[in-house]
């Protein structure tokens, strides 16, 4: 098959598990620091997200991969070689550009083969090699076409297949599927997910749409202000953030800013700035805080609510609701509890008659369902 | 009656008799020069039977057909010069931030604004301090200049509007450099450096004054040639030129809004 | 099958490789057409400046440069005339450009359909791409006194019996006018356009409701709007008429000399002076440069030709 024939051709062995290091990278422009010091290693073969909102250094990493910039200091090493100093066009990695920069020039079949005609590959090895992707993204009929006569989505295929066709060690894509409407990017996620497996490239994708990165990735990390905040699996990084930036940037989440009161090898009990007593379990990894200032975070997914007080009192407190907003599958709770502090709550559509605004109720969490986090 | 749409079907109509009255002014010399080169009478107003005299008159002049070869090989050799001068400029100048760019920058359009007479004087000047002396070539250097500043002002605008990742994507495939340039960034320009170079050539072939302070007295452009003519008189084969010329230059016109317009159509299908 | 190919053959040299200095490029860009700017634009425009502070100077005399005397004589009896009759003819010009080329521009930007908006313009500036003394050639034929003009006056007279006088303007300052407005008005027209096509047509029509008449919303919406284009095709027109040498040339006669034709006497005609025709020529660099500085500083985008 096809596949197999680019999948053999990934096999490089080198030293390393890595395809992509970046050891202690900053890069400066003109006074503006846009990465500080970011330690990566992307493993042979993952689907690794890079993740963060715009202007925390996501795309400049990027670039600093691909060779279109060079770090400050640092070094950056693909597989297992140093290519720090190493011009864009000598690395073996390819990218697929935000605005896809395809050659309007050029129709899609020259597109595609541009890169194999610059290493003086045989007239019959870029035919079959052209064939083959413009097959593996399924746009054989298209091959005549020239990009702007091609939508979104085509072009998107073709962005992909002419960094593809020449079968680098690493494929870099850059909001991939930043441009394209939401149900376009729904399928095109399937078939990047696809591609992925099929092929077994190492792919390193950047992008700011947490939903994207979660269902796509083998890891992701999540950058903020030019560092690495946490480098995890999706369910890693949604369900033990590290730091406060991760739990507020992944989905959504209540922060209450508060101080440790009491610290056990199994329990923290933390006292809010307004008053509240919270026990949360321990993860044990060690980036919980012991003492001083610390910020609770819990998923408005995993709160409870009742009418009456629950049985079990441990972090149950009162409050009444505020607003409550109707999102289909969802309800949507806001609560202001005694204290003063607000928090929200996420239900599944199931009450048949849900509450209405004004009611006191009680909100409760397990203990299990929080995390204790340090401010920095 | 006077609803609003009654009054805007009458500005409507006094606009476009206006328009069209202009239209007429434009093209009122034009047909004029036409009529007169196939008046058998030279001087006469009047209308005084067709002829194809003047035209044979003017083929074969030998003097203008000189002067318009000069003419041809001036302008061809100025714009090609500054097809490659202009655009490494234009690229140069939107890829680079440098102390002194601004500066740069004010020069190389200068010419764009400054009067010809100016330009003329001062090379003029120039070349007479240097001691070099007079010739097509001179001319050719001359006509460079505000070639140049055409060129690189079509050939920048063109810049500003494509994809900047264009040449870093080439650079990812594995080009050089230079096979960047000349294999994505040159084809992504042509258009504009068509055009560019059309502009320049109907400039320098139409150019009177620096030619004429440039030249010296052995190489004759076909401005100064007919100058020369017109100073003295109404030369009836001047019409028959100039009609000649005004529709090679129309001809040379829609060929290339056609060209622009087919590949434009090419893309856009 | 393709897969057999040896694998990234970029591979083994990856630090080896040598990358040229920082600063080539740029060099390779910049330098060709920089040193040629340099060698014809700036060093004569230095060596004018420096010929216009030595009076009398000609052909062959050392250049001693000893004062402003070149720029005094501007003040003397002639030239200040000859100095108002160029301003009067570039302020004139503007003036009916911008009177004609208005609703010309108005008709092809707001009332012509979309579809044949491009071809109208281009209609309208294809005479521009005729040579220039080719068009002076042709206003001489028209308006010479046994021209066009006068003979159609002739033929009215004789039909109405009316003794209409025969238009004599023909080396004098009108036909100066009506030569550099046909001259101008294309590239007023164009720039224009591009003003009024920019226009938001909600605007006009918010106007009309809000109860202001067609004359008012033109006064009060449309100049105001497209007055950063009324004023770069004016000063186009201003600055081009200034230098212009062809139009009062053929058509003006003895009577119409201009700054332009007094440089080319000085270095071309019979008064040769080429301190005083460089000091003439610095000051109208200047005039354009500070009529460009004014318009960058006070109007917002300078839309090109």
């Amino acid at each position: 098959m096809s596949q197999t024939a680019i999948q053999n051709q990934r096999s490089t062995a080198t030293d390393t598990e890595f395809d992509v290091e970046l050891r202690k990278v900053y890069k400066v422009f003109n006074g503006e620091t846009a990465v500080r010091g970011v330690d990566l290693g992307i493993r042979r073969g993952e689907f690794f997200s890079i993740l963060g909102p715009s202007g925390c250094g996501k795309t400049t990493t990027l670039r600093l991969i691909a060779g279109f910039e060079t770090p400050s200091t640092g070094e950056i090493l693909i597989q297992g070689q140093r290519v720090s100093n190493v011009p864009s066009y000598r690395r073996p990695v390819n990218t697929v550009f935000q605005s896809y920069a395809l050659f309007n020039h050029l129709t899609v079949w020259d597109n595609i083969a541009f890169g194999l005609r610059l290493k003086k590959r045989s007239k019959a090895e870029i035919q079959n090699r052209v064939d083959e992707v413009l097959k593996l993204v399924k746009m054989e009929t298209f091959a005549k076409r020239f990009p702007v006569q091609l939508s979104g989505g085509q072009q998107q295929r073709i962005a992909l297949a002419r960094a593809l066709v020449n079968r680098p060690a690493v494929v870099l894509l850059d909001e991939p599927l930043g441009a394209l409407d939401l149900k376009l990017r729904k399928e095109m996620q399937v078939e990047l997910s696809n591609l992925h497996q099929e092929l077994g490239l190492t792919f390193v994708m950047v992008t700011h749409d947490q939903e994207e990165a979660l269902s796509l990735s083998d890891r992701i990390a999540v950058m903020n202000h030019g560092k690495v905040e946490q480098i995890g699996s999706p369910s890693q990084i949604y369900e033990c953030p590290q730091t406060p930036f991760v739990a507020d940037f992944i989905g959504d989440t209540n922060l209450l800013h508060g101080k440790v009161e009491g610290a056990h090898p199994e329990m923290l009990w933390i006292v809010t700035d307004k008053g509240l007593r919270i026990k949360v379990k321990r993860a044990g990894d060690g980036h919980e805080p012991t003492s001083g200032s610390a910020v609770i975070s819990i998923r408005p997914e995993k709160i409870h609510f009742s009418l009456t007080p629950p049985s079990d009192a441990v972090n149950c407190f009162e409050g009444r609701l505020q607003t409550v907003m109707y999102l289909g599958t969802h309800m949507h709770y806001l609560v202001e509890l005694v204290s003063g502090d607000q928090i929200t709550i996420m239900q599944p559509n199931v009450m048949h008659n849900p509450p209405s605004v004004e009611t006191p109720i009680y909100v409760s969490w397990s203990p299990l369902d929080c995390l204790a986090l340090s401010t920095n | 009656m006077d609803t609003p749409n009654s009054r805007l079907r009458f500005s409507l109509s006094w606009q476009m008799l206006f328009s069209l009255l202009m239209f007429g002014f434009m093209y009122l010399p034009i047909l004029v020069l036409a009529f007169y080169s196939f008046n058998e009478s030279p001087y006469s107003a009047g209308w005084k039977g067709f002829t194809w005299n003047w035209y044979y008159q003017f083929f074969t002049d030998t003097r203008i057909l000189t002067a318009l070869g000069n003419s041809l090989v001036v302008a061809f050799s100025a714009t090609s010069i500054a097809a490659i001068l202009g655009t490494l400029m234009a690229v140069g100048l939107a890829r680079y931030q440098f102390p002194g760019k601004g500066l740069y920058q004010g020069v190389a359009y200068l010419p764009l604004i400054i009067p010809d007479i100016a330009m003329a004087v001062a090379t003029l000047v120039f070349l007479a301090a240097a001691a070099i002396p007079l010739s097509g070539g001179t001319i050719v250097a001359a006509h460079v200049v505000f070639c140049l500043s055409y060129i690189a002002l079509v050939v920048s605008t063109r810049i500003n509007g494509i994809n900047p990742h264009l040449e870093e994507a080439a650079l990812d495939l594995g080009a050089t450099p230079a096979q960047a340039f000349t294999k994505v960034l040159l084809p992504e320009l042509a258009p504009a450096i068509v055009s560019g170079c059309l502009l320049a050539f109907v400039l320098s072939m139409d150019d009177f004054l620096i030619a004429s302070f440039t030249a010296g007295d052995g190489v004759k452009t076909l401005p100064i040639e007919i100058f020369g003519r017109i100073r003295t008189g109404v030369k009836p084969d001047i019409n028959a030129l100039s009609v000649t010329l005004i529709l090679a230059s129309g001809l040379v016109f829609f060929v290339a809004e056609y060209i622009r317009y087919r590949s434009e159509q090419k893309r856009l299908q | 099958m393709a897969g057999q190919s040896p694998p990234l053959s970029k591979q083994p040299s990856l630090d080896t490789e040598k990358v040229l200095p920082k600063w080539l490029e740029p060099l390779f860009l910049l330098a060709p057409a920089g040193i040629w700017l340099g060698l014809l634009l700036v060093i004569p425009t230095l060596l004018i400046f420096e010929l216009s502070l030595v009076p009398n100077i000609r052909p062959g005399q050392v250049v001693n440069p000893s004062g402003l005397d070149n720029y005094a004589l501007i003040f003397d009896d002639i030239y200040q005339k000859v100095v108002l009759r160029s301003l009067s003819f570039a302020v004139s010009t503007t003036f009916f450009c911008l009177l004609l080329g208005f609703p010309v521009a108005y008709w092809i930007a707001l009332i012509v359909s979309k579809r044949w908006q491009n071809l109208v313009l281009l209609g309208f500036v294809l005479p521009l791409w005729t040579s220039s003394l080719l068009r002076s050639y042709a206003w001489i034929t028209i308006l010479r006194p046994t021209g066009v003009v006068n003979s159609v006056i002739t033929l009215l007279s004789s039909m109405t019996h009316l003794t209409l006088p025969p238009l004599d303007i023909l080396n004098r300052e009108p036909a100066v006018l009506i030569g550099m407005t046909y001259s101008l008005l294309p590239y007023m027209v164009l720039i224009l356009y591009a003003s009024l096509e920019k226009l938001d047509r909600r605007l006009l029509e918010a106007a009309a409701d809000l109860g202001a008449t067609p004359v008012q919303t033109f006064l009060k919406v449309t100049v105001p709007q497209t007055l950063p284009g009324i004023a770069a095709g004016s000063l186009l027109v201003f600055i081009t008429c200034l230098g212009d040498f062809v139009n009062p040339e053929l058509l003006g006669g003895a009577s119409s000399m201009t700054v332009a034709r007094l440089i080319y006497n000085q270095f071309l005609g019979a008064t040769r002076n080429w301190g005083f025709g460089s000091a003439l020529s610095m000051i109208l660099i200047l005039a354009v440069s500070i009529a460009i500085a004014l318009l960058i500083k006070y109007g917002d985008a300078v839309p090109k030709k």
